[in-house]
C-alpha cells in the first residue's frame, strides 16, 4: 500500500504544469529524433542535457526520460517506413515491419509498434514499481559467465532467424562478430584486425556503419534491381476507421509477441551492459520459436513487430533500474542520465530511494504519464509517417540514400565510415543476391563487444575450463538451452536428408 | 547464378583466411594467468567462417541452394545499368562531400536522381535539390549542433552566411 501511495504522489508531481509540459515536449522531440536514421535516444538526451539546467532536477530528469521514451517509439518509424533501423534497438523491428509496409500495411505495422511499445512500457513500469530493489539484486548476481550464456542464447536465436541455409547464417553471424572485433583488443589494448594496415580501422567498425550500409544502401539497390526500377507504389490509406481496425488486428495478432517482449525485454534490460538491443532480438527469436506460424516471420508477421517493440520499450525502463538503485547504467542513454543526476547533485544508489523519495517517485510517476503521452502523440503522427510512403519511389529512394549518408555521418563524424558504409552496401547487395541473411551480421556486431570480454573473463575465472558455463546455476540452463537451439536446425536438416534418402525414387 | 555462388563462396573463403592471418598477429591460444589471447576470438570465428564456406561449396556441389540450380546471370543488362547509375551516383555523392560540402553534394545527388534517373520535372527536381539541403542544414547545424563537412574553401561565403543566421 505504501508503494501505491508513493506512486500516487509521484504521478501528481509529474502532472504539475511544468513537468507535464516537459513530458509532452520531451516525448515529441524524442519521437522525431528516434525516427531519424543515425540519431537515437543517446543523441537526444546528450544534446538536450544542458537545456535541463534551466529547470529543477525533478523536471529535468522527467524531460530526459520522456525523450528516451519518445525515441524508443520513434525508432520503429524509420525501421517500418524506410527500412533503415535508426538505432540498434530497432533492428529486429525491420524484419517484419518493412515487409508489412511493402504490402501496403504500414499503418498496421506502426499501430502494432505503438501499442506493443505502450504495453511493454506499462508492464515494465509496474514491475519497476513493485520489484525495483529485488530485481536490482538479481541483476547484480549476473557475472561474466551468465552474461556470456545470455549472449550465446541471443546468437542461438539468430540461427533460427537466418532461414534454412544454416552455413550462410553461421557465416553471417561470425562475420558480424569479427567485424565487431576490429580496432583494439578490449583487454590488452593492443591494435587488432587493422585491415590492410589502414589506420581508419583502428577506431573499429560501428554498428550503424554496417546497419545503414546493409539496410539503407544494400537493401535499396536490391529493391531497385528486383523491381527493375518499377516499384509498385503501395498507397496506404489512413482513416479513423482503418486505424480502429488496425488496432483490433494488432491486439488480436500481436498479443503473444507483446507479452514475450514485455517480460523478456524488461529482464534483459535490467542487466548491466545488456540493454534493449539483445532484449529486442531475443524477444523476436523467442516469439518466432513459440509461434504457430513461424514461417510468417520475416514476411510481415504482426507478432514479429510487436515482440521487439514491446521489448525495447520495456528494456528502456528496465535499464533505469540498475541506474537508480545501484548507480550502474544499463545502456548508453542511462549513462548520460546518470551523469546528469550527478551534476544535479543527486547520488544514485540504494540511498536514493530513501533520501530523495520525491525525486524518485516523481520520476517513476512520469514513466507512466510519458508512456501514455508517447502512445497518443505517436498515434497522432502515424498519418504523417504514412504520407511519406505515398511518395513516388524515385523521390523516396534518393531521400533514403541522403538520410543514410547524412545520418551515418552525424553518428560517427568520420568520412572513412561513410566510405565503409557504401562498401558494405555494395557488398550486402551481392550477398543478398546469393541469399546470405544479413540481419544476423548486423545484430552480431552489436553483441560481439559484450560477448567477447565476458567469455574471456569467464575463462580467466575458471583457468580456461569451459565447464564454468555449465556448472553455475543460472549460466548452466541458459547455455544448455542455447546449445539445443544452435544444433536443432542442423538435427532437423539431417533428419530431412535421411527421410529424403529413405523415400523410394 | 550458379557460377556466381561458388565464386562468392571462394571470395569469402579467401576473406576468412585473410581475417585468420590478421587475427594471428595477436596470441590466439590460452595464456596462463591472462586468459585467451587477444587474437583468439576473431581467429576462431574466422575459422568457423572458413568452415561455413566449405559447407556452402558442398551444398553448391549437391545443388541444394536456389542459386546453385539457377542458370540466370547474376545481373542482366538492366541490373548492371541500375547498379552503375544508382551505385555510381552514391559513390559520386560521397566523393563530392569533401569538395562542395555535404549539403552541396546532397543538392547535386538529389537533382541527379530525381531529374536524370527519376525523370521528374525540372521544377520538382530543383525544388527538392534546394529545399532538402537547407532544411537538413537547419536541423543538423542549428537544432542538433552537429557540424557536417563544409568542403573546400570556396564554399566558405555560403556557410558564413548560413552560420550567421543560426548563431
Amino acid at each position: 500500500m505504501e508503494v501505491l501511495s508513493l506512486l500516487g504522489d509521484g504521478m501528481i508531481l509529474s502532472l504539475q504544469p511544468l513537468n507535464l509540459m516537459m513530458i509532452l515536449i520531451g516525448v515529441t522531440v524524442g519521437l522525431f529524433i528516434g525516427a531519424m536514421p543515425g540519431l537515437g535516444s543517446v543523441n537526444g538526451v546528450a544534446i538536450l542535457l544542458p537545456v535541463t539546467f534551466l529547470v529543477p532536477p525533478g523536471s529535468a530528469i522527467i524531460f530526459l526520460a520522456a525523450i528516451y521514451y519518445g525515441a524508443m517509439y520513434g525508432g520503429a518509424v524509420s525501421s517500418i517506413t524506410l527500412g533503415i533501423p535508426g538505432a540498434s534497438t530497432a533492428v529486429a523491428t525491420t524484419f517484419d515491419g518493412r515487409p508489412l509496409a511493402k504490402k501496403g500495411r504500414a499503418s498496421l505495422a506502426l499501430v502494432t509498434a505503438a501499442l506493443a511499445s505502450f504495453v511493454g512500457g506499462t508492464i515494465a513500469n509496474v514491475l519497476f514499481t513493485l520489484f525495483a530493489p529485488l530485481l536490482a539484486s538479481v541483476a547484480l548476481s549476473f557475472g561474466p559467465p551468465e552474461v556470456f550464456a545470455l549472449m550465446l542464447l541471443a546468437f542461438a536465436t539468430f540461427v533460427g532467424l537466418g532461414g534454412d541455409d544454416i552455413p550462410k547464417t553461421v557465416f553471417s553471424i561470425c562475420l558480424g562478430l569479427v567485424l565487431g572485433a576490429v580496432g583494439f583488443d578490449q583487454i590488452s589494448g593492443a591494435p587488432r584486425l587493422v585491415l590492410f594496415d589502414y589506420n581508419g580501422f583502428l577506431q573499429g567498425i560501428g554498428f550503424l556503419v554496417l546497419a545503414i550500409g546493409v539496410y539503407g544502401i544494400g537493401e535499396m539497390l536490391w529493391t531497385i534491381d528486383q523491381t527493375r526500377g518499377d516499384v509498385t507504389a503501395t498507397t496506404p490509406k489512413m482513416t479513423v476507421k482503418g486505424m480502429a481496425s488496425d488496432t483490433k488486428e494488432a491486439a488480436k495478432k500481436g498479443w503473444k509477441g507483446t507479452m514475450i517482449g514485455s517480460f523478456l525485454g524488461f529482464f534483459v534490460g535490467i542487466l548491466p551492459a545488456a540493454g534493449a538491443t539483445p532484449g529486442s532480438l531475443m524477444s523476436y527469436g523467442v516469439a518466432k520459436m513459440v509461434s504457430r506460424k513461424p514461417d510468417e516471420f520475416g514476411k510481415g508477421s504482426v507478432d514479429g513487430v510487436a515482440a521487439p517493440e514491446a521489448a525495447n520499450n520495456s528494456a528502456s525502463t528496465g535499464s533505469m533500474l540498475p541506474m537508480l538503485t545501484l548507480g550502474i547504467p544499463g545502456s548508453p542513454t542511462t549513462a548520460i542520465l546518470l551523469g546528469g543526476m550527478v551534476i544535479w547533485g543527486l547520488v544514485p544508489g540504494p540511498r536514493l530511494f530513501v533520501d530523495e523519495q520525491e525525486f524518485v517517485w516523481g520520476l517513476i510517476g512520469s514513466f507512466y504519464i510519458s508512456n501514455v503521452a508517447a502512445l497518443l502523440i505517436n498515434l497522432a503522427f502515424i498519418p504523417v509517417f504514412i504520407w511519406m510512403l505515398r511518395m513516388p519511389f524515385t523521390i523516396l529512394a534518393p531521400m533514403i540514400f541522403v538520410l543514410s549518408i547524412v545520418g551515418g555521418f552525424a553518428a560517427t563524424r568520420d568520412m572513412f565510415d561513410i566510405w565503409l558504409m557504401v562498401g558494405f552496401g555494395l557488398g550486402a547487395f551481392f550477398l543478398r543476391k546469393f541469399d546470405y541473411p544479413l540481419a544476423p551480421a548486423v545484430l552480431a556486431i552489436v553483441l560481439g563487444p559484450i560477448a567477447e570480454p565476458t567469455l574471456r573473463q569467464s575463462l580467466l575465472l575458471s583457468s580456461g575450463d569451459p565447464s564454468i558455463f555449465f556448472t553455475r546455476p543460472v549460466a548452466g540452463p541458459i547455455t544448455i538451452v542455447a546449445l539445443i537451439l544452435i544444433f536443432l536446425p542442423a538435427i532437423k536438416m539431417l533428419r530431412r536428408m535421411r527421410n529424403k534418402s529413405k523415400k523410394p525414387a | 547464378m550458379r557460377v556466381g555462388e561458388i565464386v562468392t563462396a571462394g571470395f569469402l573463403a579467401l576473406l576468412s583466411i585473410y581475417l585468420m592471418w590478421k587475427s594471428a598477429e595477436l596470441p590466439i591460444g590460452y595464456i596462463s594467468g591472462t586468459g585467451p589471447g587477444g587474437g583468439a576470438w576473431p581467429f576462431w570465428l574466422s575459422a568457423i567462417m572458413l568452415i561455413s564456406c566449405g559447407c556452402i561449396a558442398f551444398n553448391w556441389w549437391r545443388g541444394t541452394s536456389p542459386a546453385s540450380q539457377s542458370d540466370e546471370p547474376v545481373l542482366d543488362s538492366h541490373g548492371w545499368r541500375s547498379l552503375i547509375f544508382v551505385g555510381g551516383g552514391i559513390i559520386g555523392f560521397v566523393a563530392l562531400v569533401s569538395v562542395i560540402s555535404m549539403y552541396g553534394a546532397i543538392a547535386v545527388f538529389l537533382f541527379y536522381y530525381t531529374w536524370f534517373l527519376g525523370r521528374h520535372s525540372l521544377l520538382l527536381s530543383l525544388s527538392m535539390a534546394l529545399i532538402t539541403p537547407v532544411a537538413l542544414f537547419f536541423f543538423f547545424e542549428g537544432a542538433m549542433r552537429i557540424t557536417m563537412p563544409t568542403g573546400m574553401s570556396f564554399t566558405d561565403p555560403v556557410f558564413n552566411f548560413l552560420y550567421d543566421i543560426i548563431y
